[in-house]
């Protein structure tokens, strides 16, 4: 066994640190409190290499592996969770199927610029009477000729106003329920395809979590990726690695607000002495930091079985279903080891604590991740 | 046109240093290694060059034991062609003159049009590398620079550097060794095809005997290394202010000295 990160993973790593700490910590509490998309830093990602690690570089991408990623996305998180999930949907829901899935034309039009840096991208599954009951897809493509045309509505979709490409998921044959799920990309200004209400939220808010409208859209028959109704495989084989960013985005999140916190309590004293002196502090924080190396180390592994090209379904449910559940519960202890100032704004754990929640959330609810572990360790998945 | 650009592997600002069970040196276990700051803002500028002028090779150049490959190698993932190690336990014990002996050795062979490093290594402050070179080499030499441009014959650099209250202009005919100040520039982070990119760079060993140096005992041996002693605790001077501030101004100007 050899659980030891190569020298580019560790200089992978001291670059996206360093860029997170000089360029991002300085304007997440702003960007949160003004709910603004950070098109400065974002673009700076890009140029970085941090929206296309994985992919291979005649792609546009760093040609970096899923170790890397999960290593840089945890250092974004650390310091913003907001740009976290971008680089999270850029990278794992939209990029990589396209990456998988798409023909070389394809790989060409709507990846090299969405892993380059130059474009974003965004993943839309979501419906709303089609969360965690996914396959209850009510938008519809149909065939017309050398196109589609779509009608249906997409809800919560991360980067959905921001993106110039959307992988959607729509019903080409209703007959065949899931199986009849197909996947497209959908190009922003496409006749039809317009952007909906910006959803107010909890946490991660300088991100854009925006409806997407298809109104007798017009999508080429050459958009789509993968065979008609292979839609619904791509997405779940998509969120297998999605689920790994989100484990590595809820560890970053978890990390940062721990980062705070024993900072915070070397620094305060009461009773004459540094609070982390007083045991219930000094046993939360050993807890705290115990969950977080679990938590990573699920990651890590998940994100080493899919850099492997292995099956890891049930390892990525695993770890995203830990981290998050840890990201929730080390934010709440981070606020209660600062007292009454975690809930004041300045102190910023208030703000590791709404973002942790969403990632309980996202991509597979808690619940949801929890069903997948249990059919996995029953042995009996679809 | 080639640039050689002298780096140092120091450890990060942020550690805590400790004088190891010798006295003679630092321990060094658990440090982080990086680049000497000042060396990067020399690497920045060098690859600034490259892409002002194009056609211009950027080789990095250090001495030390292995660990140093890391810090040649993110100067490389930053974008520099190629590097040079100079790597020999008979060196280990260097003052900066067997360094800038052995650097030097290493510039003459790779013959490049410009010097650059950085204006001191932050490690022990000395800053004496960049004059030694350039005085053994024979060649000009300018500290603490602030801007530079080279002619575009490329045979004169025009450089700014830092003195009290403003800039002093030099053309300095070329090659020549400049070293730089903070404020040159802003280093670029390696993306990640940098990072990526870095592997397949040449990162070329060199011994002391390949670069015809004679052994040599340092000039200036580290006799002793000695911790700082704690800082004495602080004296809160109680009563009202007015004359807490009397005996303030008392304590410093009598036990003090201060004032």
């Amino acid at each position: 066994m050899k659980l030891e990160l190569t020298d580019e993973q560790q200089m992978i790593q001291a670059m996206a640190r360093e860029f997170a700490e000089s360029e991002i910590a300085p304007i997440a509490d702003e960007i949160d409190r003004d709910e603004r998309f950070p098109h400065e830093t974002v673009k700076r990602m890009g140029e970085l290499g941090l929206m296309g690690i994985a992919v291979p570089e005649a792609w546009g991408g760093a040609g970096s592996d899923m170790v890397s990623y999960v290593l840089a996305l945890e250092e974004i998180a650390k310091q913003c969770a907001s740009h976290a999930v971008v680089m999270s949907v850029n990278n794992s829901l939209y990029g990589w199927p396209i990456l998988t899935y798409g023909t070389d034309a394809q790989r060409e039009r709507f990846l090299k610029p969405v892993a380059g840096g130059h474009a974003l991208g965004c993943f839309a599954l979501t419906e709303p009477q089609a969360g965690s009951d996914a396959r209850n897809q009510a938008t519809t493509a149909v065939r017309d000729g050398d196109h589609y045309a779509v009608n249906g509505r997409k809800l919560f979709i991360t980067n959905g106003r921001e993106s110039s490409f959307a992988l959607l998921f729509c019903q080409t044959d209703k007959d065949k329920a899931h199986r009849g799920i197909t996947a497209m990309v959908v190009e922003k200004g496409t006749p039809g395809f317009s952007v909906g209400k910006t959803e107010d939220k909890l946490g991660i808010r300088a991100s854009d979590t925006a409806e997407l409208i298809f109104e007798d859209c017009r999508v080429p028959v050459a958009h789509r990726i993968g065979d008609e109704g292979q839609g619904f495989r791509i997405a779940l084989a998509a969120l297998d690695g999605g689920r790994i960013g989100i484990g590595a985005q809820a560890v970053g999140i978890a990390a940062g607000a721990l980062a705070r916190a024993i900072a915070y309590a070397r620094e305060r004293k009461t009773f004459g002495v540094p609070i982390g002196e007083h045991q219930m502090i000094g046993w939360k924080l050993a807890d705290m930091a115990t969950a977080v190396d679990a938590a990573r180390l699920l990651v890590w592994r998940a994100a080493w079985l899919k850099a492997k090209g292995r099956r890891c379904t049930l390892e990525a449910s695993m770890a995203k279903l830990f981290a998050s559940r840890t990201a929730v519960q080390v934010t709440n202890d981070a606020i209660q080891v600062h007292g009454g100032y975690g809930y004041i704004r300045e102190y910023q754990v208030e703000r590791y604590y709404r973002d942790a929640k969403i990632t309980e959330l996202y991509e597979g609810t808690t619940e949801i991740q929890r069903l997948v572990v249990a059919r996995e360790v029953l042995g009996g998945a679809e | 046109m080639k640039i050689a650009v002298l780096v140092k592997q120091v450890p990060d600002t942020a550690t805590q240093m400790k004088v190891a069970g010798t006295a003679k040196a630092i321990e060094t276990a658990g440090i982080t290694w990086i680049v000497s700051p000042y060396d990067e803002y020399a690497v920045e500028e060098a690859l600034r060059i490259r892409e002002k002028r194009g056609q211009v090779e950027v080789v990095v150049m250090s001495l030390g034991p292995d660990r140093v490959k890391e810090a040649l190698r993110s100067c490389l993932a930053m974008g520099a062609d190629r590097a040079v190690h100079v790597n020999d336990p008979a060196l280990a014990e260097a003052d900066t003159l067997m360094a800038a002996r052995a650097l030097a050795a290493v510039i003459k062979q790779e013959a490049p049009d410009l010097v650059l490093t950085g204006r001191q290594a932050i490690d022990d402050d000395m800053g004496a590398v960049p004059a030694q070179v350039a005085e053994i080499l024979g060649w000009p030499c300018a500290y603490w620079i602030m801007e530079e441009a080279i002619a575009d014959d490329g045979k004169t650099v025009r450089i700014g550097r830092q003195v009290e209250g403003g800039l002093e202009i030099f053309d300095v005919p070329m090659p020549a060794v400049l070293s730089a100040q903070k404020g040159l520039n802003e280093p670029r982070y390696p993306t990640l095809k940098g990072i990526m990119g870095a592997k397949k760079k040449e990162i070329k060993d060199v011994k002391a005997s390949d670069l015809g140096l004679a052994a040599e005992a340092p000039q200036l041996p580290v006799v002793a290394l000695e911790a700082l002693p704690p800082r004495p605790p602080g004296r809160i001077i109680p009563g009202d202010v007015a004359t807490a501030v009397k005996e303030l101004v008392r304590s410093l100007r009598e036990e003090a000295k201060a004032i």
